[in-house]
């Protein structure tokens, strides 16, 4: 079969250009671990509080370490449940100092939702039957939408809170030094 | 080259398209029917999502945002795209290889099925009873009569293909030796993909949908039935694609007066496509818990492969235009650009289509960057890119393609006023996507979620910022629906009043002194067989990891919709 000389040259420089971006996509994901989430961990949506972590007590964020916080959330139509505050009321802003690591934990309790802390690299799907879980460092202070973004239901428009990330200012003096 | 082989080539460039009698025509012209009913039908309730999410609209009589939403989305991107799709692809066959009587009451039966299949999916929708968008995710559960109308559509294209193979396998026989036309050989090649995919959204309509909403089953397995909905769901776009890619090399040519680029490329990259396009689904599911993260990737680098097939038609199509254009006498660098028919409608249509193809390709490729996907899943930028692919590229082609078809075949003429309103229709669906594509792909990057209807998230400055793209989208909407409607007009002009006369189907020929095409491109088994074994490699041990490790499956939920 006959190839014409310019195809032949945009054909290697497209091909090469492919290559190019997929040795950067694998160097990003296999190297630096920056894969999706994917962690195939299963749980039984209708007893989620048979694990741990998503016992009523313990959603919401968590302290783990200096500079490390667990957030775990059990998502069901049309909310997220991050906990209750110490007078009871369900909570629907989570505070996260800036430049600490965060480990998000999800799970649905009914069908499929999304979980997207908007403009953020947090987003995953939340099925049922698995634990959704993607660890980031957010880096940039501002209030963020957390929100679903896979349509659940007449509700979906209307399951959101927000994530705040806040300036530590002796965490910024250390950033600093 | 041998003087046999040369002899068989002219023999083939002499050879007289048929002509379409009466009875076939009526048969390609109900697809059509069904095809633009769809796109009015579908672009309203686009309007009515734009209007919605701006913020300043609602809905009257109860109807529910997302009534509308799987309404536009099934009646657009499967209802209208496979009735054109399968009402063309007979035409192409009915013109170069011929249709028997047999074969046109076949016809006829993949029409009957296909629309009753249609009526049931829509009746369930339109009483408001499958509120479960186009891609019907589970658990979300909709009445039985959306996944029984949904399969009869899809029994309805394996009628076609059955139908279309052996229009083919007749002519084979008849022609021996003879390379199979250009136009049956890509036909032949699509409708393989579509049956090789659509057995998978076949196996879970059939096999875990309908049982579990009839309620003979309890549960369903969620992570198998997405993964096979998008072994189907990826393969369906290029389903859409490979036809408009049939008017780009061997319509087109012949419309703006030139050649073939090269039989034997457009043969090569239609067999890609069918290697490429179906061991992709993953990049759909990228962000998804249960799936191995290395299958993900490799699934990625094969979403790759199939970019090489079109940037090798974007290749031929410039480098026929150049060739046509230089052969009318055009001199320099770029004077050829000037020689193409920009009064021809049936030119411009499809060559806007191809520009679009360009940022729409390059969103593709964003979207299948395994990580880089994160940052865009489902957010409102997707939206915007396959408004560009298949409403831009894909449509405007099909439009392109309606302009002589339909007169064609009801014995009518395209007249210079319809050239000029259609130029005009271009225009409008150009700005008009710009607007709003452009604003959904912006509106993406920002965070905003797809698939929602107007929210403000409790009032966050993120979903203030958002509120104005969704304005632009709402000006971008209005103007497509305006130019839907200008192609209604047209399409019930060349329908009926258009005056009497005979217009063209045009059909493109090679260049006399063309390379043969070599025999070995028309060697099915091996074509289907690499498919399967691409298929089999991709989708093997991760199908067998979700099946084994899954968790408890879900029960139906119909009470939150």
């Amino acid at each position: 079969m006959h190839l014409h000389k310019y195809e032949k040259i945009w054909l290697i420089f497209g091909g090469a250009s492919l290559v190019l971006f997929l040795a950067i996509l694998g160097f990003g994901a296999f190297y630096l671990g920056t894969h999706p989430q994917s962690h195939g961990v299963t749980i039984d949506p209708e007893n989620v509080e048979a694990n741990e972590a998503f016992q009523r007590e313990n959603l919401g964020i968590t302290q783990v370490d200096d500079d490390k916080y667990i957030v775990n959330v059990v998502a069901s139509a049309f909310n997220y449940d991050l906990g209750s505050d110490e007078e009871g009321n369900a909570v629907s802003n989570i505070e996260i100092p800036k430049g600490s690591t965060v480990l998000f934990q999800v799970v649905s309790k009914d069908v499929i939702h999304g979980f997207n802390v908007a403009g953020t690299n947090v987003n995953m799907m939340v099925e049922p039957g698995y634990i959704s879980s993607m660890e980031v460092q957010l880096n940039k202070a501002g209030e963020y939408t957390l929100l679903c973004n896979e349509y659940c239901g007449v509700g979906h428009h209307m399951m959101h809170a927000t994530v705040e990330v806040v300036d530590d200012e002796s965490g910024n003096e250390t950033a600093a030094e | 080259m041998s003087l046999a082989m040369k002899q068989q080539q002219n023999e083939e460039i002499n050879l007289t398209p048929l002509s379409i009698a009466k009875p076939e025509a009526k048969l390609y012209l109900s697809f059509m029917y069904v095809a633009f009913i769809s796109l009015f039908i579908g672009g309203l309730m686009g309007l009515l999502q734009v209007l919605v999410r701006s913020g300043d609209f609602e809905l009257p009589l109860g109807i529910g945002y997302y009534q509308i939403l799987t309404l536009h989305g099934v009646i657009l991107a499967l209802v209208l795209t496979t009735f054109f799709i399968i009402g063309f692809q007979y035409s192409l066959l009915g013109k170069t290889v011929g249709m028997s009587d047999k074969q046109r009451k076949l016809g006829w039966l993949s029409f009957w099925t296909m629309t009753i299949g249609t009526a049931l999916t829509g009746t369930a929708i339109l009483l408001g009873k499958a509120n479960v968008l186009y891609t019907f995710y589970a658990p979300l559960k909709a009445h039985p009569a959306f996944y029984i109308g949904l399969a009869l559509v899809v029994v309805g294209t394996w009628v076609a293909a059955l139908v279309n193979w052996h229009q083919v396998y007749v002519w084979k026989k008849a022609h021996p030796n003879q390379k199979t036309p250009l136009l049956a050989f890509m036909v032949t090649i699509n409708m393989i993909m579509w049956v090789i995919c659509s057995l998978g959204v076949a196996v879970t309509v059939l096999v875990q949908f309908i049982p579990w909403s009839l309620g003979y089953t309890e549960t369903i397995n969620v992570l198998l039935s997405r993964t096979l909905f998008w072994y189907f769901g990826h393969p369906l776009v290029y389903f859409w694609l490979l036809p408009a890619y049939m008017a780009w090399y061997a319509i087109i040519p012949k419309i703006i007066g030139g050649k073939i680029f090269s039989d034997s490329l457009a043969r090569l990259s239609f067999i890609l496509f069918l290697f490429f396009s179906i061991p992709v689904g993953f990049h759909h599911q990228l962000t998804e818990p249960g799936i191995d993260p290395t299958w993900k990737f490799i699934q990625v680098v094969l979403t790759f492969m199939v970019i090489v097939p079109s940037l090798m038609t974007a290749f031929s199509m410039f480098a026929m235009f150049e060739t046509t254009g230089r052969k009318q006498g055009a001199t320099g660098l770029f004077d050829w650009f000037k020689k193409l028919p920009w009064k021809d409608v049936r030119f411009v249509a499809p060559f806007v289509g191809m520009l679009a193809f360009i940022p729409g390709g390059a969103g593709g490729i964003i979207n299948a960057s395994h990580q880089l996907n994160t940052l865009v899943h489902n957010t409102i930028w997707v939206t915007g890119h396959f408004h560009l692919t298949i409403a831009t590229t894909v449509l405007l082609t099909f439009f392109g393609i309606a302009y002589w078809l339909i007169p064609h075949l009801t014995g009518r003429k395209l007249t210079p006023k319809i050239h000029k309103l259609g130029i005009y229709q271009t225009i409008i669906w150009a700005v008009g996507m710009l607007i709003m594509s452009g604003a959904m792909h912006i509106q993406g990057l920002l965070g905003g979620p797809r698939r929602s209807s107007f929210s403000e998230y409790g009032g966050t400055e993120q979903a203030a910022e958002w509120a104005g793209y969704q304005a632009a989208q709402a000006v971008g909407g209005t103007l497509l629906f305006i130019g839907i409607v200008l192609m209604i007009y047209i399409f019930m002009d060349l329908l009926a009043f258009a005056p009497k006369g005979e217009e063209e189907f045009p059909i493109a020929e090679e260049e006399e002194d063309a390379q043969p095409t070599p025999l070995w491109m028309e060697n099915w088994k091996l074509w289907i067989g690499i498919t399967i074994a691409l298929i089999l490699f991709a989708y093997t041990i991760p199908m067998i990891d979700i099946i084994q490790n899954a968790p408890p499956g879900s029960p139906p939920f119909d009470n939150i919709l």
